[in-house]
């Protein structure tokens, strides 16, 4: 049985150094009371340079990325992430301090409102911040923004609506702004129209938090009437933009009656996802919602730009800094290689692998949703005799990474492809082929699936012991 | 285009398989009226060296890279191992999603659980999550667990808090059932006013949130504070913005403080003008189950091998939602990745030795600026790596622009922040600097009075 490597703290050993740094050269002593001091050093690994690479490379090892391979993680948006961006973002004339003096950082706010004009374009919105600092920080700050806009109105309202097959956060987000949040069935066809909005219209409604494309890679198509809707009843519309990589040239949510939204960079902008983040999540409002932006709000000026820190009406400060930067960078780096003439190409690729894959795999697991399907398509593992788990973990022995599972809630045993358009058929048709393999083995040896995955670097892990006993750090004289 | 691969003839297949004879057909479901807007004003595609150059454009814009540096308030300048770039940057780092499939992410997994363990070793408390999206927002999550966790509604925030920290945690809390209120801070020592702190204190008071080393450079007493805040039945926070600090000062636990948040971009992350950066926050165990965000386990697989996993998940919005205790989703991972690799290779004597020589480096410029006549360090014992000064002729933005002029950026003027801190320049030293990079400062600082 191979074991995983040990942890940086058992290769350790007194008196191993991997730092090359000099002592200090100033003369003198501390000038601090020596109560206040640390009196051991904090018990950090001690190990060569040499061991750090390994012990890195070793864990590198274990994962499995998108620049291996295919990664159909539905709602994730797991599109390759270019190499030039990652050298761009690295370049020492942008590492500047976030207080250096606004004259010598030009170039800097120069890539920030470059970013803003790209996404002001593409969705049809008055204007972004760019400080949050991933999708559901997005989702917070829209909502502090409709609730100050509706307070400055004469009244902040209670309630946020939410479809049933939203995203977690969005709740969880209008929450935090104060909201009481209120759920709202999807229709039989997975949509959220007129009619399942009525019902729940009351005067007391501030927004409705919609994802378009919707969680089940369906296009809400009664946005129009439903932000008329909202409107008359002076109530805003929030669209979470997580896909907007299925809109990309498309359709612009401004025109669509949206009045807030957020979008993930790490998402349709190619930023990657570094294991769980960094991301962006930009926020765009219409043009009645721009005063309540955060600050600071980068300005042009003249022949440069200027940073605005005071806001009579903004929500505030929601970060520190600027947001993301060189998160920024990446993305605005992406949109200019693209550029106008293949922006629309990327989500007419990413739908129509999406729709072949749907196709080629309609007749093998159930489509509990028939209405057409935009950038991913959600499968369910009813009438299969193993569990969605299984699948998945059955991918992972055939070299893939699995889709989202169990999400959205709405459907059983949920399978979420998203293929985005970085993939080329050959792969499509690899990932198929291996669906079809992986459903034949669940009728003839459903065993074989609920003991996936065997080949690769650990099996199944205990995740209720992990819950029960938590065990979230290393100490020493603890066993391996 | 070079980012997809789809050939026309593929497409012309797939499209059919599909059954359609236009991919415009698959967006048919979009309402027509506004479909396909214009996008010409959009600029056209740049190849790759085209887009090379042009960042390089936007890089010639910027003019900060000649000059000598002493600007700190919350970013920090520090020496970043090569090895640190090289590892973080490959790809099987950089480009998996959030560890939801544990069996091919335990690299992602076990390098998270080692920097957890390693911040709960810095700041001396039981267990740290797996990072939170910067010093700022850590802050605020800490006065929402706060909150949750006591039923009390009342927090205190120390005045000598980063300011863009106050003000995200007043963003935060505007729209709850939160009251905020500030304790003063006594204008000899620096700290926290222990007199106002204790006619604050009471038992509506959910929590105190003090940033030691302070907003004025100053090392609170963190034990006086708790001590105070305890006697309430109150949580103690303190808020970290340096975390080098953490490697040369009494860890917060082990001077009694309940939870410790912060900013870690001192810990191998660039400047990157302001992100991303790492927002941690390590607790007591007592209050493990009221964290926000992911948090990295151990255990074991079938085999009985140990792996590691996400868990304790049922804190969170993709099960709880609006209940979780956080809307946070995706974090820092790769930035928390990133200071475990940078912390693993400084090693145990190699931060002890860069955070002792960001102290002598500021010391000694206190000192030898005590000595000047034009200028009085306002807080001459009991700093970490920050020295706040006051110009005695003259505002501090004009002082630091006169010495713009030569090269130097002495430090943050504090009415940035406050307009009744025009005379005070806040200055960060580092173990980037050396005597000389201070003895020019110094001599600068003379002339340019
Ligand atoms: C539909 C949807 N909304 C919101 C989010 C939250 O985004 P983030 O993880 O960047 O906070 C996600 C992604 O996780 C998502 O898929």
């Amino acid at each position: 049985m191979n074991t995983l490597p040990k942890l940086i703290f058992e290769l350790s050993r007194e008196g191993k150094i991997g730092c090359g740094l000099n002592e200090a050269d100033v003369p003198g002593e501390p000038v601090i009371d020596a109560a206040l001091l640390r009196r051991d050093p904090a018990d950090l690994p001690q190990v060569s340079e040499v061991e750090v690479v390994r012990h890195y490379m070793a864990l590198a090892a274990l994962n499995y990325s998108v620049d291996a391979g295919f990664y159909p993680l539905g709602s994730c948006t797991m599109k390759y992430n270019p190499k030039i961006n990652e050298k761009l973002a690295a370049a020492e004339e942008l590492q500047a301090h976030p207080y250096a003096p606004h004259d010598l950082v030009q170039g800097n706010l120069e890539i920030m409102a470059r970013l803003e004009e790209w996404l002001v374009e593409l969705t049809g919105l008055a204007g972004f911040t760019l400080a949050p600092a991933a999708g559901a920080h997005g989702e917070f700050t829209g909502m502090l923004i409709v609730r100050k806009y509706l307070k400055e109105m004469g009244d902040a309202r209670k309630v946020v609506l939410i479809p049933d097959s939203a995203h977690g956060t969005n709740p969880a987000s209008a929450h935090f702004a104060g909201y009481d949040v209120k759920e709202i069935a999807s229709s039989a066809s997975g949509t959220i129209g007129l009619a399942e909005l009525r019902p729940h219209l009351t005067p007391d409604v501030a927004a409705l938090m919609m994802t378009n494309p919707n969680t089940l890679g369906i296009f809400e198509s009664d946005i129009v009437a439903i932000a008329e809707a909202l409107h008359a009843n002076g109530s805003l519309l929030y669209m979470d933009g997580a896909n907007f990589n299925a809109l990309l040239g498309s359709v612009r949510p401004g025109d669509l009656g949206v009045d807030v939204m957020h979008l993930n960079l790490h998402k349709t902008f190619a930023t990657p996802h570094g294991g769980g983040g960094p991301g962006s999540g930009p926020v765009g409002v219409a043009a009645r919602l721009l005063p309540f932006l955060p600050v600071p709000r980068v300005r042009k000026s003249g022949e440069g730009y200027e940073v605005v820190y005071d806001d009579p009406h903004s929500i505030g400060r929601v970060k520190n800094f600027y947001g993301q930067f060189l998160v920024i960078v990446r993305a605005l780096a992406y949109l200019m290689a693209l550029g106008r003439e293949n922006v629309g190409r990327v989500a007419e690729d990413a739908v129509l692998n999406a729709n072949y894959v749907r196709k080629r795999l309609e007749g093998l697991l159930d489509l509990p949703y028939k209405a057409p399907s935009l950038h991913e398509v959600v499968f369910s593992d009813s009438g299969l005799p193993v569990k969605t788990l299984d699948i998945a973990k059955r991918l992972l022995d055939y070299g893939f990474h699995p889709f989202t599972i169990y999400f959205p809630l709405i459907v059983h045993g949920a399978m979420m492809i998203e293929p985005t358009e970085s993939e080329s058929k050959e792969t499509l048709d690899e990932f198929i082929a291996v669906m079809e393999t992986i459903v034949r083995e669940a009728r003839e040896n459903p065993e074989l699936l609920r003991q996936a995955p065997t080949r690769t670097p650990v099996r199944r892990l205990d995740e209720t012991l992990a819950a029960r006993k938590p065990v979230l750090r290393w100490r020493k004289g603890q066993g391996a | 285009m070079r980012y997809l691969p789809l050939t026309d003839a593929e497409r012309e297949e797939m499209r059919k398989v599909i059954g359609v004879s236009d991919v415009r057909e698959l967006f048919s479901c979009m309402p027509s009226a506004q479909c396909r807007p214009p996008l010409d004003t959009l600029p056209r595609a740049l190849s790759e060296p085209e887009l090379a150059a042009a960042f390089k454009e936007f890089g010639r814009r910027n003019s900060f890279s000649g000059f000598l540096s002493f600007l700190g308030a919350g970013a920090y300048s520090h020496f970043i191992p090569e090895v640190v770039s090289y590892l973080s940057a490959k790809g099987e780092f950089l480009t998996p999603y959030t560890p939801y499939q544990p069996e091919v992410s335990q690299g992602s997994l076990q390098a998270i659980f080692e920097y957890q363990t390693m911040m709960a070793m810095l700041t001396g408390l039981d267990v740290a999550n797996a990072s939170l999206y910067d010093g700022a927002t850590a802050a605020a999550e800490a006065v929402l667990l706060a909150v949750r966790r006591s039923g009390r509604k009342r927090v205190l925030l120390a005045g000598s808090l980063h300011p863009e920290y106050a003000a995200v945690i007043r963003t935060y809390a505007q729209n709850l059932p939160i009251e905020l209120a500030t304790v003063a801070v006594d204008e000899k020592s620096g700290r926290v006013d222990a007199v106002d702190l204790r006619a604050k204190l009471n038992d509506s008071i959910a929590a105190v949130l003090f940033q030691s080393p302070n907003f004025l450079g100053v090392v609170e007493d963190g034990g006086g504070i708790a001590a105070a805040a305890h006697e309430c039945k109150a949580i103690c926070v303190q808020v970290v913005a340096e975390a080098m600090s953490l490697a040369y000062l009494v860890p917060p636990g082990e001077a009694g403080v309940d939870m410790a948040v912060g900013e870690a971009q001192s810990f191998g992350l660039p400047l990157g003008f302001g992100g991303p950066y790492l927002g941690f926050m390590t607790v007591r165990e007592e209050f493990m189950r009221q964290m926000p965000g992911r948090l990295v386990g151990q255990t074991r697989d079938l085999d009985g091998k140990r792996g590691y996993v996400l868990t304790l998940s049922t804190r969170e919005q993709h099960i709880k939602r609006e209940k979780a205790t956080s809307n946070i989703c995706s974090n820092e991972a790769w930035c928390a990745m990133r200071a475990g690799m940078y912390l693993a290779v400084m090693g145990k004597a190699g931060l002890a030795r860069a955070a002792r020589t960001c102290h002598l480096n500021a010391a000694y410029f206190a000192r030898m600026a005590a000595r000047m006549k034009t200028i009085r360090v306002v807080y001459p014992g009991n700093f970490y790596n920050e020295v706040l000064i006051e110009v005695k002729t003259g505002s501090a933005a004009q002082r630091a622009a006169a010495l713009k002029k030569k090269g130097i950026l002495a430090g943050v003027p504090l009415s940035w922040f406050a307009d009744s801190q025009k005379e005070r320049l806040l200055l960060a030293f580092s173990e980037m600097h050396d005597r000389a990079a201070i003895d020019r400062l110094l001599s600068a600082l003379g002339e340019a009075s």
